[in-house]
């Protein structure tokens, strides 16, 4: 084990307490991992948390009128839109990075992997909040995996594949777990399980992530035609390919910056060259989204639209799309690693733009006048994600993601 | 070879437990004609004449309660109301417009599609269409997921966003348990100049077309909702053309279930071919490494 063990009694390791320590507070007694606890960050994120608790307590007392601006016009707001709609392209994180290093057998990108699917794994965990806090009868979650099903609709596909994925993706996540506990029988149980994990979330993801899309065939008078398209499945399957993949690089820098102390050499060291090899994927990826765009848009016959304000809106959201691969393009061809990341950033507000614009900003646009949404909403929605990005710290700051457990080293998957 | 057999069988059993596993989300629509000797309404717009007898009718028959205004105020016809208001608690809404001089009313309800958006888009099957004719919704099985309202290109159902612990669907269900019963839906029933009419749909849609070519001056030449949305249950005549009444005129004649049918076929292949592509370039990539590491134990 390590130097301050050691010098301490051995006898201690034995101890429950020893474990708890070593295992949730970071090695520190109780009342020191409290006060170490105390900082900016923290208490900024858990006020945050606590107001959007009241919030979402609110909704399961009083109903959902006590914190949205549903209606029986526009009945999905920003608690979708952005938790489900938004959140879910970008978590194709760990089917894109998984198929990468455990089918194609890329090696160069195994040391974010395990980050790719904790980021994917706690995507759609969320995501799974966001619609329990949605759903009118949240208790009722489970009814179409047993109770009552209808295969017809596009969003049972959706519920059966977010079920499974992310019952996928948390044995694919568990051998870091089981890493950070020890149980080395139950890690090689699923390291062992990688090839199959892998093959499921590929046809999970790309069913469900154009399932997405595909749910909102059913309203095309109601999205804008700029937006709406038959092509719809596809362009959300395309663009979550470059979500997931800009996801990863915008995380790795973020990581680089604040959760150093967490991460080990061969991490640090590789991420340059990750971001450019995830670059270049990604000015391809999103060249043939712009195409795959362009075309449906001519199909649809819907260029009369770009005229007035939506069509505007468009050509915002459009630009961003046409600039990240140029951009990406450049920057790998500089090696300016600088400059991938920047993409990756205009890439992921691209994204977030069209997800919110389909199903959100654009719904029911030839209504005259719309509320978009309420204040209570935006809080519940960023009290969420702070709480998802808690949890991803805590699972940081313990387990093996950005480093490798140095008991498992030579013992990777695939 | 024994080590090439045993990888065999563990991507070929993978590719089978995940295809299994995966079936269970295969689906498909089929197409569909309408169930034979199912109910309609017709609504002929140019007998209409605003007295709300069908709304007073429809909230006794479903223990809607009483609204604020009475029944008998004319002063809501100042907006356009929707079929469900939340504090009112209604299924349907009468609406007065003037077109040309000439004032006309439109009753506003489900429209009882012959295949429904929000039928193919309820994720637990609690919104059927009844062999009957009308469009119900089961309250036991219901997740309030809310799709049916994003799909419904009629705006018909309704969530009640106020209750935290039963929120219901609302809408009108053409009184199904009366017509099961061998009775006429209510509003039909008390409407005093018969602009409701309750019968077999194919039979209505005669008696539509009839009165069309009877009075060919009175009448447009447009049954709404004889191929609006695949076919409605639901049907109107009118004197006055109905974009000028507020009827939803973009909505095209391709029944909604068709929008995504398409998609839905391809679940089945992909699961079938995923497996196959991505194991198959695994064993090319893997083969040679594999062999190298169990050589490596043997040496052991």
């Amino acid at each position: 084990m390590t130097d301050i063990i050691e010098t301490e009694d051995l006898r201690k390791t034995e101890t429950v307490e020893y474990w708890i320590n070593e295992l949730f507070f970071n090695r520190l007694s109780i009342k020191d991992y409290v006060k170490s606890l105390i900082n900016p960050f923290n208490i900024v994120a858990g006020i945050i948390v606590l107001v959007g608790l009241a919030f979402i307590f609110m909704r399961f007392a009083f109903g959902l009128e006590a914190i949205t601006d549903s209606s029986n016009t526009q009945a999905w707001g920003l608690l979708l839109g952005v938790g489900l709609f938004t959140g879910v392209p970008f978590s194709a994180s760990g089917f894109v990075m998984g198929t990468a290093v455990y089918i194609f057998g890329l090696k160069k990108y195994q040391p974010v992997v395990t980050n790719a699917i904790l980021l994917g794994f706690l995507g759609y965990l969320f995501a799974v909040v966001f619609l329990m806090t949605d759903l009118g009868r949240p208790w009722r979650i489970y009814y179409p995996m047993i109770l009552s099903f209808g295969p017809a609709s596009v969003m049972f596909l959706v519920a059966w594949h977010v079920a499974l994925y992310l019952s996928v993706q948390a044995l694919e996540f568990s051998s870091s777990a089981f890493e950070w506990l020890g149980i080395r029988s139950l890690r090689k149980l699923v390291v062992g399980a990688t090839l199959g994990l892998t093959i499921a979330g590929i046809m999970l993801s790309t069913l469900h992530q154009s399932a997405l899309g595909a749910m909102f065939l059913l309203a095309p008078g109601k999205v804008h035609p700029l937006w709406w398209s038959s092509y719809m499945p596809w362009l959300f399957f395309v663009s979550a390919l470059a979500a997931g993949l800009v996801y990863v690089i915008l995380v790795s820098k973020l990581t680089q910056m604040f959760m150093r102390n967490r991460a080990d050499e061969r991490y640090l060291a590789s991420l340059d060259e990750i971001t450019l090899g995830i670059g270049k994927a990604c000015a391809l990826i999103l060249f043939t989204y712009v195409g795959l765009r362009l075309t449906s848009i001519t199909y649809e016959n819907a260029w009369g639209y770009l005229q007035g304000a939506y069509g505007m809106w468009f050509l915002v959201e459009f630009l961003l799309f046409a600039l990240a691969p140029l951009m990406f393009f450049y920057g790998v061809q500089k090696k300016n690693v600088g400059i991938v990341q920047v993409s990756a950033l205009v890439t992921m507000i691209a994204i977030i733009l069209n997800r919110l614009n389909t199903v959100y900003i654009t719904f029911n646009w030839q209504f005259p006048h719309r509320e978009l949404f309420y204040w209570k909403e935006v809080i519940v929605v960023i009290a969420v994600l702070t709480i998802e990005v808690l949890v991803y710290r805590w699972i940081v700051n313990r387990m093996p993601v950005l480093r490798q457990h140095p008991d498992f080293i030579g013992e990777e998957h695939g | 070879m024994k080590m090439s057999r045993r990888d065999f069988v563990k991507i070929g059993g993978s590719v089978v437990a995940l295809s299994l596993m995966g079936n269970t989300a295969a689906a498909g629509t089929h197409s569909f004609t309408g169930y034979p000797d199912r109910y309609g309404m017709l609504s002929d717009l140019t007998r209409c004449i605003g007295c709300r007898r069908c709304e007073a009718a429809c909230n006794k028959a479903n223990n809607l309660g009483t609204p604020k205004t009475s029944f008998e105020d004319t002063s809501v016809f100042e907006e356009k109301r929707r079929p469900y208001v939340a504090d009112v608690g209604s299924y349907t809404a009468v609406n007065r417009f003037e077109v040309d001089g000439k004032t006309v009313y439109r009753k506003v309800q489900c429209m009882h599609c012959e295949e429904p958006a929000c039928v193919s888009a309820c994720l637990v099957g609690a919104l059927q269409k009844s062999p009957e004719g009308p469009v119900t919704w089961n309250e036991k099985v219901c997740i309030g997921c809310r799709y049916c309202i994003t799909a419904c290109p009629f705006y018909v159902p309704a969530f009640e966003y106020s209750s935290a612990f039963d929120p219901k669907i609302q809408k009108c269900f053409m009184c199904h348990q009366r017509i099961t019963n061998g009775t006429v839906p209510a509003c039909a029933e008390a409407c005093p100049v018969e602009a409701i009419t309750f019968g077999k749909r194919d039979k209505l849609l005669k008696l539509a077309w009839s009165r069309i070519w009877g009075e060919p001056d009175k009448y447009i030449d447009h049954v709404y909702g004889e191929r609006e949305a695949g076919g409605t249950g639901w049907l109107y005549v009118s004197g006055v053309p109905f974009s000028k009444l507020d009827f939803q005129m973009d909505i095209g004649t391709t029944a909604y279930p068709e929008l995504t049918k398409d998609f839905l076929s391809i679940v089945n292949l992909t699961l079938v071919s995923w497996p196959a592509v991505f194991g198959g370039i695994y064993l090319m990539n893997h083969k040679d490494k594999k062999t190298h590491t169990e050589e490596k134990e043997v040496k052991k």
